[in-house]
């Protein structure tokens, strides 16, 4: 707080919310347009369109936090103790996504169980159990 | 307190420790600090929240796609895709905007400033919540999502319909992999469509549609749930701090409007985990 006048800092403010109103129309157009919704016959990979909205997310974060908590204005220590520890959840989204395709592989495993002698299984062996139709 | 804050709060530690040391660890207050600590325990409970949302959905064949679900917007218009999310993005977008203006009015000690800016905040969220009931009315009362029961489905092979729903379907339309479908209920009763595979292995044979991934409904109802009950103590609380700017009670404080720029700390973070559920439930 405080570093700046009140002037710059209403300047700074409406410069931030138009930025961040941008890119939310920039996101959600270019989500409708990767989908076929805007123009007809034309799509985009849904790699590049969710790569692209997650890096717009986190720029969007990064406003929030920067500018309007004014993070930016506070000293490195309290930036440190509070963004650091975020960085554990980096492992956590790595280890749980592909928790999620283990799970997946072990449903269509169990749904059509490979021919016996294949090696490639990842279901684990000895799994008797069947998964009714839409089980989740 | 005055904008001129390093030469101030030197003064003001010195004849008034605020923290029992004498001197303020990160030249930050105790209830600033306590509040970023808070606020970081809070982006983890969202962020598991989230994660096992990615993991249930990456554990899926198939997911009810957004902007076929999120399709609807007050009217009875149909087939408008995302853009009343994108509404409810922009309220809460603006009432960060107006949050930012009541705490730069604090610095300068300008209490009506404060009010009307903190009264705009409070309408802006009230506005976001009236929008989620809205959805949420819509999710459960007409096309029948519950925690339990997700009637949004995909289709996984391409294929010709048996029978029309008497609404966009009608016999004889044909599908791709990958399109979506909403099972209507009347009467009590679900009537999912028959129709007939054309590719895959089930190639020639008469099927049936069949209900989307159950944890859809769960995950959504309770991460945007959580998300606005955060809204909605928001709300609360910018409301209590509104009336007693009003009454006056910082202008006698040491501390001035820091409780304007605390509760405004706590709106920006609501409105910081609104980005993310909105990248997953919706853009994704």
């Amino acid at each position: 707080m405080g570093h700046l006048s009140y002037e710059s800092s209403k300047t700074i403010a409406t410069k931030t919310i138009l930025i961040l109103a941008f890119i939310t129309i920039f996101e959600v157009v270019f989500a409708l347009l990767g989908k076929g919704y805007l123009v007809d016959g034309f799509y985009i990979s849904g790699w590049i369109t969710g790569g692209m909205m997650i890096l717009l997310s986190i720029v969007k974060a990064y406003l929030i936090v920067y500018e309007f908590m004014h993070m930016k204005y506070e000293v490195p220590g309290l930036v440190r103790t509070v963004l650091f520890p975020t960085l554990l959840l980096v492992w956590a989204i790595i280890a749980f996504l592909a928790e999620g395709r283990y799970w997946l592989g072990s449903r269509e495993n169990v749904k059509n169980p490979p021919a016996s002698g294949t090696s490639s299984s990842s279901a684990p062996q000895g799994m008797i159990y069947e998964l009714p139709e839409n089980s989740l | 307190m005055a904008s001129d804050t390093m030469t101030d709060q030197h003064h003001h530690t010195e004849t008034q420790p605020s923290w029992n040391g004498g001197s303020e660890p990160f030249k930050a207050s105790y209830g600033k600090l306590m509040m970023w600590y808070f606020l970081l325990s809070d982006a983890f409970t969202f962020s598991g929240f989230l994660i096992a949302y990615g993991a249930l959905r990456f554990s899926m064949p198939s997911w009810p796609v957004p902007d076929f679900v999120f399709s609807t917007f007050p009217g009875d218009f149909h087939h408008k895709p995302l853009l009343f999310v994108t509404l409810m993005t922009f309220i809460l977008l603006a009432s960060s905007f107006t949050m930012v203006r009541a705490v730069q009015e604090g610095h300068r000690e300008n209490k009506m400033g404060v009010v009307k800016w903190m009264l705009w905040t409070i309408i802006g969220g009230a506005a976001f919540l009236g929008c989620q009931a809205w959805e949420w009315n819509t999710l459960m009362g007409k096309e029948h999502m519950s925690v339990k029961i997700n009637p949004f489905g995909s289709h996984t092979e391409s294929g010709t319909y048996l029978e029309g729903d008497g609404h966009d379907i009608k016999e004889g339309d044909t599908f791709k992999a990958g399109d979506s479908y909403l099972i209507h209920k009347h009467d009590g009763e679900w009537h999912p469509l028959k129709y007939r595979a054309d590719d895959g292995v089930d190639a020639g044979k008469e099927k049936q549609q069949q209900f989307g991934p159950k944890a859809f409904g769960a995950l959504f109802f309770f991460i945007t749930g959580f998300h606005g009950f955060h809204v909605l103590t928001g709300v609360i609380f910018l409301l209590i701090i509104c009336v007693n700017s009003y009454t006056g009670l910082y202008v006698s404080r040491k501390n001035g409007y820091e409780m304007v720029e605390k509760i405004g700390l706590y709106w920006h973070f609501v409105d910081l985990v609104w980005v993310f559920v909105f990248l997953l439930f919706y853009l994704l």
